[in-house]
C-alpha cells in the first residue's frame, strides 16, 4: 500500500513555487487533486466529504483502505455519508464506482449534495490573510512592483491544496457538474445472469461485483499498469448496503446463516484489490439486521476503518432531553494501523452527530450525557462518571 | 522488538527458550503490535522465519519493521525470511478466470478444499533445514538457530470459510513440526470477536473452540484486552501473560498495562502509568 504512494512522484505536481526552497516530501507526494499525505505515516489521504468525520478517523481515509459504515436504522444517515463521499469525489475529479442492489446507482448519484464552492477560503482565515498580502491585490505596495506581472498562483495553490469541501444537503449537485466526472455503476438487478461457476465460497452477486471492480481497476489503470505519463487519479468505490438480502445474502435472516463466509470473503478480496491500487472504498452494512455479533465482529476486522451510526430516530433516546441537541451517536469501532505501530488515538470516543439544515456534522458529545449508555430520568444533579476526571488530565 | 517485554518474558535475542508455542489473542483491542515485536525479535536473533501474513500487505510489515530497526526486504533477500502475502495471492483463486497459482498453498480459498494442507506444506518446505524454500547457500548459520513460524492471523481463516477443526489441525501440525521436531518456535495471533459469555450459537462455537484448543496447546499466552474501565488515551489496554508448564512453579500469570508508542511499547504494572501517577 505504501508502494503506490511512493511511486507517484509526478514532477509536474508543483509548478508554481517561486522560491527554490521546498519541502522534499511535498513535491513527491502531492500530485493527485483532493489528496494529501498523512502527517503521521505518509499515507496518501482522501477526504470522506465530511470534514468532521475526517478528523475523527485520523485526518482522512488512506488510499487503499476500506471504510465500513454500520448503517443506522432506516439507513438515512449512512446513506447521507455515502453521498458525501461520492460528492467529494466529483468535486475533486476522482473516478467513481457505485454499486447497489436496492436503489439504482443513478438515483443515488442524482441526490448528491451541492458543494459550497463560494466560501472556499472562509474556514481558513490564515490563508485569507496570506491572500490579502498578495502583491497583486495590494496596489499601493510599490516595493513589490517587480512581482506584479507574475501569475497569480498563491490562491490557486490554496484552493487546490484544500482538503475536503463543504456541502449543502438542502440542494442537489447540478447535473453538469455530476456528469463531468466519470462514474461506473453496478446495479445488481440489471446484471446479466452469469453461469454459476462456483470458484469461491462467495455468492454469485459478490463474485460478479468483485469481478466488475477488478475490471474497472485494471482497465482504468488504477493498479499502476498504465504508463507513467498518464495522469494518476483515485477511484472511489461506494458499495451500498452489502450483506442485505437483496445481495442474495442470508446474513440478516438467520442466526446461523448458510453463506456466512460470503461477505467476509468478499471483503477480504476487496481489501486485496484496494491494497494494490489507487482506490478507496466506503461500504455500508445494515449491522442492526445481522443477528450474529461474532459475524459483525469479523466484518469489522476485515475492514480498515469502521464506524457505526446509531440514530435516535424511533428509539427512546429521541425524547430524552439529554440528547436533544443531536440526531444520533457515532461510534468509532476501529481505526486503522497502517505502516506504523500506533494508530491515531482519538481524544474521546463520545461522539454524536447531527444533521443541521444544510450540513451533517459530528461533534464531541457532552460527557455526562454520553457516559451512560441508557441514562435514567434526568435528575437535577447527575453524578459525574469516573471517566470524566480521567479524560480531563 | 520491545525491551520492556523482553525483560518481562526474561528473554533476549541472544538467549531465548526454544520450542515455544506462543499464542497472542486479543479482545476489544488490537494485539498486532505484538506480532511486530516477535517478528523483529526473531529476525534479530538470526532465526529463519516463515511469516504467514494473511491480513496486511508486505509493505505494511516492512514499514513497521523499519521503525523497529529491522529490514524485511534484506532479510527476504538473504533467505532468512520467507513471507507469504495472502492478500496478494488470493485474487487469482477468488476471481473467476484469474491465474491459478501452481502451488496449492492457498487452496483453502476454493470451496472444494476444506483443509489447510497446502498451507502446511508451504510451512514445511520453507522451514525444513535441508534445501529450504529458496535453497540459499548459507544454510550454515541457519542451522545454528532454530526456525520460527509466525502467523498473522489464524482467525481470519475462519472468516474465509475454513472450519475451526481444520485450523486447529493446522496449528497442531505446525506445533509438532516446528516446535518439537525442529526445536523452533511458533507465534500465532488469534483475534476474538466478542465477550466470553456469548458462546451458545453454532458459528460462535467455532471461534471459541479454536481459542480453547490453542490455549491448551500453547506454552505462553499473551492475552491483550481493552481496559475494563473503558477507553483511555494514555493506557491502551492490558496484557495478561500466562506462562504454562507442567509444574506448579512454571504455571503462573501476570497482568501488565501497556501503551503502544511510535517505536515500541511500554509495559507497566497496573495503575502505574505516568498518566495516572
Amino acid at each position: 500500500m505504501a508502494a503506490p504512494v511512493r511511486s507517484m512522484n509526478n514532477p509536474s505536481g508543483i509548478t508554481c513555487n517561486t522560491t527554490s526552497f521546498q519541502k522534499k516530501s511535498r513535491s513527491k507526494l502531492v500530485s493527485i487533486p483532493g489528496t494529501r499525505p498523512s502527517v503521521q505515516n505518509g499515507q496518501l489521504l482522501v477526504s470522506t466529504g465530511v470534514t468532521s468525520l475526517d478528523y475523527v478517523i485520523g485526518g482522512g481515509l488512506a488510499v487503499g483502505t476500506l471504510l465500513l459504515i454500520e448503517e443506522d436504522r432506516y439507513d438515512s444517515y449512512s446513506r447521507m455519508l455515502l453521498k458525501y463521499f461520492l460528492a467529494e469525489g466529483v468535486v475533486c475529479g476522482h473516478k467513481l464506482f457505485v454499486a447497489s442492489a436496492q436503489d439504482h446507482p443513478d438515483d443515488i448519484l442524482q441526490e448528491l449534495p451541492a458543494p459550497i464552492l463560494d466560501d472556499v477560503t472562509s474556514p481558513q482565515p490564515v490563508q485569507e490573510q496570506a491572500q490579502s498580502s498578495d502583491p497583486d491585490s495590494a496596489d499601493d505596495m510599490k516595493i513589490a512592483w517587480r512581482y506584479q506581472n507574475l501569475p497569480k498562483v498563491q490562491t490557486a495553490l490554496a484552493s487546490s491544496s484544500r482538503f475536503g469541501h463543504y456541502y449543502d444537503v438542502s440542494k442537489t449537485m447540478s447535473p453538469d457538474m455530476r456528469q463531468a466526472s466519470k462514474c461506473h455503476t453496478f446495479y445488481l438487478a440489471e446484471q446479466p445472469p452469469v453461469e454459476s461457476t462456483a470458484t469461491s465460497s462467495m455468492g454469485e452477486a459478490y463474485t460478479d461485483l468483485l469481478k466488475t471492480i477488478q475490471q474497472v481497476i485494471h482497465q482504468q489503470g488504477f493498479d499502476g499498469s498504465a504508463p507513467q505519463s498518464k495522469v494518476r487519479n483515485v477511484l472511489r468505490l461506494g458499495l451500498h448496503s452489502l450483506g442485505s438480502t437483496l445481495w442474495g445474502d442470508d446474513l440478516c435472516c438467520r442466526e446461523n446463516p448458510i453463506q456466512s463466509h460470503g461477505l467476509t470473503t468478499f471483503l477480504y478480496a476487496l481489501r486485496a484489490l484496494l491494497r494494490s491500487s489507487l482506490s478507496v472504498a466506503m461500504v455500508t452494512v445494515p449491522s442492526h439486521l445481522i443477528q450474529s455479533r461474532v459475524l459483525m465482529g469479523r466484518i469489522t476486522r476485515l475492514s480498515d476503518t469502521a464506524i457505526a451510526l446509531e440514530s435516535f430516530r424511533g428509539s427512546e433516546k429521541e425524547t430524552n432531553p439529554l440528547y436533544k441537541d443531536y440526531h444520533g451517536l457515532l461510534h468509532v469501532r476501529q481505526v486503522p494501523h497502517l505502516n506504523c505501530l500506533v494508530c491515531e488515538v482519538p481524544d474521546t470516543k463520545d461522539l454524536a452527530f447531527k444533521l443541521k439544515r444544510k450540513q451533517f456534522t459530528i461533534e464531541v458529545g457532552h460527557t455526562t450525557a454520553m457516559a451512560t449508555p441508557s441514562p435514567p430520568l434526568p435528575s437535577p444533579a447527575l453524578p459525574s462518571p469516573p471517566s470524566a476526571s480521567l479524560t480531563n488530565r | 522488538m520491545f525491551t520492556d517485554l523482553n525483560s518481562i518474558l526474561n528473554t533476549s535475542p541472544d538467549n531465548f527458550k526454544q520450542g515455544e508455542f506462543v499464542l497472542i489473542l486479543d479482545r476489544k483491542a488490537d494485539a498486532s503490535f505484538l506480532v511486530h515485536h516477535f517478528l523483529s525479535f526473531y529476525l534479530r536473533a538470526g532465526c529463519k522465519v516463515c511469516f504467514l501474513g494473511l491480513v496486511q500487505s508486505f509493505s505494511h510489515y516492512s514499514a513497521v519493521s523499519q521503525r523497529l530497526g529491522v529490514s524485511l526486504a534484506q532479510a527476504k533477500e538473504k533467505g532468512q525470511l520467507v513471507f507469504l502475502e495472502g492478500l496478494k495471492d488470493c485474487l487469482g483463486i477468488l476471481l473467476p478466470g484469474g491465474t491459478k497459482p501452481e502451488r496449492p498453498t492457498l487452496d483453502f480459498f476454493s470451496p472444494q478444499c476444506s483443509d489447510l494442507r497446502g498451507l502446511f506444506e508451504f510451512v514445511l518446505s520453507s522451514l525444513s533445514p535441508a534445501g529450504g524454500a529458496g535453497g540459499q547457500g548459507d544454510s550454515g548459520p541457519e542451522s545454528l538457530r532454530p526456525p520460527v513460524l509466525i502467523v498473522d492471523d489464524l482467525s481470519v481463516l475462519l472468516s474465509l470459510g475454513v472450519s475451526a477443526g481444520a485450523v486447529l489441525d493446522f496449528a497442531h501440525y505446525c506445533k509438532a513440526h516446528v516446535c518439537h521436531e525442529l526445536k523452533g518456535s511458533a507465534v500465532v495471533l488469534v483475534r476474538c470477536e466478542e465477550e466470553e459469555e456469548e458462546e451458545e450459537e453454532g458459528d460462535e462455537q467455532g471461534a471459541e473452540m479454536l481459542l480453547k484448543g490453542l490455549t491448551h496447546q500453547c506454552t505462553l499466552a499473551l492475552q491483550v484486552q481493552g481496559l475494563p474501565t473503558g477507553y483511555c488515551r494514555d493506557i491502551h489496554g492490558q496484557v495478561d501473560i500466562w506462562w504454562r508448564g507442567e509444574s506448579q512453579q512454571q504455571n503462573h500469570r501476570k497482568v501488565f498495562q501497556y501503551k503502544v508508542q511510535d517505536k515500541g511499547a511500554s509495559f507497566f504494572a497496573r495503575g502505574t502509568s505516568s498518566a495516572v501517577l
